[in-house]
């Protein structure tokens, strides 16, 4: 039921908002709404009442093992939101004199701290981009800018290995470029010869993401580097995988000019049922002139913003303030909990679990896209083999899993490796948690053995069994009207 | 402390299912080279009890204030139940709804918002959120510019009355796309759009017009012109809008003869705190024969195989994880937990309550307006209808006066002599329903006081 069906004529949630409406007799008529506009009339029980069983409905790290692939589904520790949700930060207003948000600016500024030294960026880093997409754009922003600001205005194309997550080409073409696409060899690596072959006088940079979202790390990344380097271009990191590498190895060491980091996957900030993330970005010192703006300064024991005044290359302003404040105060509660010791144990444990999980996983006899790789945080199973004798997909086997009690992996990404699952555990599932996510897959993989119509029916304890996409998009309903009401 | 839950006799289990010694092994496939042994400048792990103490006492120093600034970002009372529910781990935990059967929580109440968005604006179809207004209207050039397929000049007129920060960011995000923004002036007297700077573009390719309502003065636009002015001349109209004021404006889809073409704005008034700037929500809304160009996740109402009602991410033909290159932007994650917010606030208040935010905001910044210009020396600067925010005039420099504001506790307002040179002493003042007769008459007070120590 929709909120709207619980909606009454003349109900209201009597305590919220001011009783009386004050006099508009000073606004043009003409300017003025004519209609009611179609806002639910409910009681405040209702609301909440609705609202909390909506709730109910979905699957969240707080209730379900989440091993999707490539999202990071750690633990959000609550601290992090209860600190950054304390009245005098909630209450602040973002042009607010800068006098008023120095506590705030303090941790800004320390988590920029941080933040270069778990990557190594020694050029400096901006907390503004408000996900990991826009992460992205400002990185290819600040390639093109440095390329143009040398007189060199022909490179315009960015390489992406066909493993990229989809955001890298998308951004490339929102950023002016041509995304040009080289293949993965049969291990999981950058096929060198075709990079050798892409490169030239028109290669603005690469996108990379290493750990690649093929679970594995990019062994030649120093060999990548150079050859990119050579012909001109930059290198960008996309930092989607960082958690596994996360006090191992750095990108700034590995020749990356320019990274995002996805707050909310390393950093643990809540992925909200589909954000706000946050995509902080990172940069070498030839890259530190175009940083977007504003970035935290400290003067003595002042802090204040930089804007374009003091950064007067800078490819501009991505949000109207500083990006996803909020989020950044969550990560930082996070960050200084866990501790030079504790980032070090992260990349650690979720690399154990994750090699874990793979070895268990081919022990039931589920077949690895890469059975002579390490896992890194993350590794993927190919049901190749299960499609064509059982009739079993990955979609299937993601569909009865949710019915097991477990969020399914990630499916058909990356597109390179057909019917794949992409499993990330991260370190915070316990050992009891995998074991029984690995029975539940060697029990489906039965079960569709002994009757794979009912794996295809799944799921089945759900609120809604399988739902029609096709007609999703073809019978457009994107909005409740009163009279579609059923 | 890093939330690991492994015990040494279960490591050694693990260690041993893979047939390794220590888990330094799985690490063998990284050069060595490249490999670091500590994380240098990264400060040694405090208790839960630690830094919640250090949280505490940098929250306390930045303490709090009485607000007169909205410039963008406004202080509306928000809901207990708002923030209680939104908080709940099954809506701030979860990922994007890409498991439909398992996110059906999520997927509704993005429906439920959608369908109060487009009601809202008078729109035909909502997405699921952006980032930010700022980058909302960005994303609505980009939109344009696509939807507009006749138009080749990719020239959009934007009212200077726009807020300065949106325009910078629709310029650093547009600027690789060869988009040329036209901009239009605002009239000395009244602080709206002036109308007859459009007839210079009449006859010319121009791709599409931004229109504010209200503008960053606070000033309502004569939106009705300005769309027409779109239709007549076969440009797009772009609304960018507060929220809560369409709750008593007249909506975007109604605008003139036909209605705007795509509405856009920030979220944040619907039950969103101020938090430093973020995060936020943009929102968009757009007419039905753009819906395919439209950037963002949308949800849709569909069926079970067993014909229940569900819904789904639909539409994703349009996004980079089917797209890649090819996709309207590259928008992956949004701000669903703020929509989530915002959905529930909309359903608290309902249109009788916003109608009410709306108008009350507005009734007290006349209230604060009439307070403010009757102290010596304070004016206001233009004569156009406002809604709930108002340019003033002072007879001095404005930044000791927001100083000495300051030191009794009231951020008296945002100095948009920075953003508008011509404007000089110029000070922009908001209220909304959460300032009270008693507060507006403590700030009227308090600037009397430091305007006649200083004189």
């Amino acid at each position: 039921m929709l909120i709207f069906e619980h909606s009454r004529a003349g109900r209201r949630a009597i305590a919220q908002g001011p009783a009386q409406p004050a006099s508009l007799d000073d606004i043009p008529a003409e300017l003025r709404r004519t209609s009611k506009p179609l806002l639910p009339e409910v009681s405040e029980l209702q609301a909440v009442r609705h609202y909390t069983r909506l709730s109910q409905k979905n699957f969240s790290i707080d209730t379900h093992f989440y091993p999707l692939g490539s999202c990071t589904m750690k633990y959000n520790p609550r601290a992090c939101n209860t600190l950054a949700m304390l009245p005098e930060f909630l209450g602040r207003h973002p042009l607010a004199p800068e006098s008023t948000g120095q506590g705030f600016l303090a941790c800004m500024y320390e988590l920029q701290e941080i933040l270069k030294a778990v990557t190594g960026m020694k050029g400096g880093v901006s907390l503004t981009p408000m996900a990991g997409a826009q992460g992205e754009l400002a990185g290819v922003l600040m390639i093109r800018a440095y390329h143009h600001a040398r007189g060199d205005f022909e490179r315009n194309e960015i390489i992406v290995p066909d493993a990229a997550h989809g955001t890298n080409p998308a951004t490339a073409t929102m950023c002016g470029m041509v995304a040009r696409e080289i293949p993965t060899n049969k291990d999981g690596d950058v096929d060198i010869e075709a990079l050798k072959q892409a490169v030239g006088p028109k290669t603005a940079g690469i996108m990379l993401t290493n750990p690649s979202t093929l679970g594995v790390f990019e062994r030649r990344i120093r060999e990548i580097s150079k050859i990119v380097h050579e012909a001109g271009g930059l290198l960008y990191y996309d930092g989607a995988n960082l958690n596994a590498i996360l006090g191992k190895v750095r990108p700034g060491d590995m020749g990356f000019d320019v990274i995002h980091m996805n707050l909310h996957k390393t950093f643990s900030t809540p992925h909200g049922g589909g954000g706000p993330g946050s995509g902080a970005i990172g940069v070498s010192e030839r890259l530190a002139p175009f940083m977007p703006t504003p970035i935290v300064g400290k003067e003595g024991d002042t802090y204040r913003w930089l804007t374009e005044k003091d950064l007067p290359q800078s490819i501009g302003r991505l949000s109207a303030w500083m990006g996803n404040a909020g989020v950044l105060l969550r990560a930082y509660v996070y960050a200084r909990m866990l501790g030079r010791e504790g980032m070090k144990r992260v990349g650690e444990f979720a690399t154990l679990n994750a090699n874990y999980l793979m070895v268990e996983l081919k022990k039931a006899g589920f077949e690895l896209a890469f059975p002579n790789r390490r896992a890194s945080h993350e590794f993927i199973v190919t049901l190749k083999k299960e499609a064509k004798e059982l009739g079993l997909t990955a979609m299937d086997l993601a569909k009865r899993l949710l019915d097991y009690g477990f969020h399914a992996p990630t499916t058909y990404f990356p597109l390179l490796v057909p019917e794949c699952l992409l499993i990330e555990p991260t370190e915070t599932e316990s050992k009891e948690a995998i074991d029984s996510f690995v029975e539940a897959m060697y029990a489906i993989r039965k079960e569709a053995e002994a009757d794979i119509e009912k794996v295809k029916g799944a799921p089945y304890t759900l609120p809604v069994r399988r739902l029609d996409d096709v007609r999703a998009a073809r019978q457009l309903d994107l909005k409740w009207t009163e009279v579609a009401a059923d | 402390m890093s939330f690991i839950p492994h015990t040494e006799n279960e490591i050694r289990e693990m260690l041993d299912a893979i047939g390794v010694d220590s888990i330094e092994r799985l690490f063998d496939e990284i050069p060595a080279e490249l490999r670091i042994d500590d994380l240098h400048g990264v400060p040694e792990a405090l208790s839960e009890m630690e830094i919640s103490r250090i949280m505490h006492a940098r929250a306390q120093r930045d303490g709090q204030y009485l607000n007169f600034i909205g410039a963008g970002a406004y202080e509306h009372h928000i809901p207990a139940a708002v923030w209680e529910i939104t908080t709940r781990g099954e809506f701030y935990t979860a990922y994007t709804p890409y498991q439909a059967e398992a996110s059906q929580g999520t997927l509704q109440l993005l429906y439920e918002y959608q369908s109060m968005m487009a009601s809202l604006t008078g729109m035909d179809v909502s997405n699921a959120s952006l980032y930010d207004g700022a980058s909302a209207l960005a994303e609505a050039c980009l939109m344009a510019v696509r939807s507009h397929r006749k138009s080749k000049s990719r020239r959009i007129l934007m009212p200077a009355s726009v807020h300065p920060l949106y325009r910078k960011v629709a310029e650093a995000i547009c600027t690789t796309q060869n988009i040329r923004f036209e901009l239009l002036p605002y009239d000395e007297r009244t602080g709206a759009t002036r109308l007859d700077a459009l007839k210079a573009f009449e006859g010319e390719d121009i791709t599409a017009i931004v229109i504010p309502q209200p503008n960053f003065f606070g000033v309502l636009e004569d939106v009705n012109a300005m769309t027409d002015w779109a239709r007549a001349n076969d440009a797009l109209a772009i609304a960018v809008v507060n929220p809560t004021a369409l709750a008593v404006l007249r909506a975007p889809g109604e605008w003139g003869g036909q209605g705007v073409d795509i509405v856009c704005g920030e979220g944040q008034p619907l039950g969103v705190p101020l938090s430093s700037g973020g995060p936020y929500f943009g929102f968009m809304c757009c007419r039905q024969e753009h819906v395919r160009q439209m950037p963002g996740r949308i949800i849709g109402r569909t069926v079970d195989l067993e014909g229940k009602v569900g819904y789904a991410l639909t539409l994703q033909a349009r996004e980079q994880h089917i797209r890649r290159s090819k996709a309207t932007s590259n928008i992956c994650t949004n701000q669903g937990l703020m929509v989530t917010a915002a959905t529930i606030y909309m359903s608290l208040l309902g249109p009788e309550g916003l109608a009410n935010t709306a108008s009350v905001s507005h009734g007290q910044t006349r209230k604060l307006v009439e307070a403010l210009t009757k102290i010596d020396g304070v004016s206001r600067r233009f004569e156009g209808a406002f809604f709930h925010e108002s340019v003033l005039m002072l007879d001095r420099p404005v930044q000791p006066v927001i100083d000495a504001l300051l030191e009794k506790g009231i951020v008296g307002g945002y100095a948009i002599g920075n953003d508008y040179p011509e404007l000089g002493n110029a000070l922009l003042v908001c209220a909304t329903e959460t300032r009270t007769d008693a507060d507006i008459a403590h700030y009227a007070a308090a600037l009397n006081d430091v305007l006649r120590s200083a004189a």
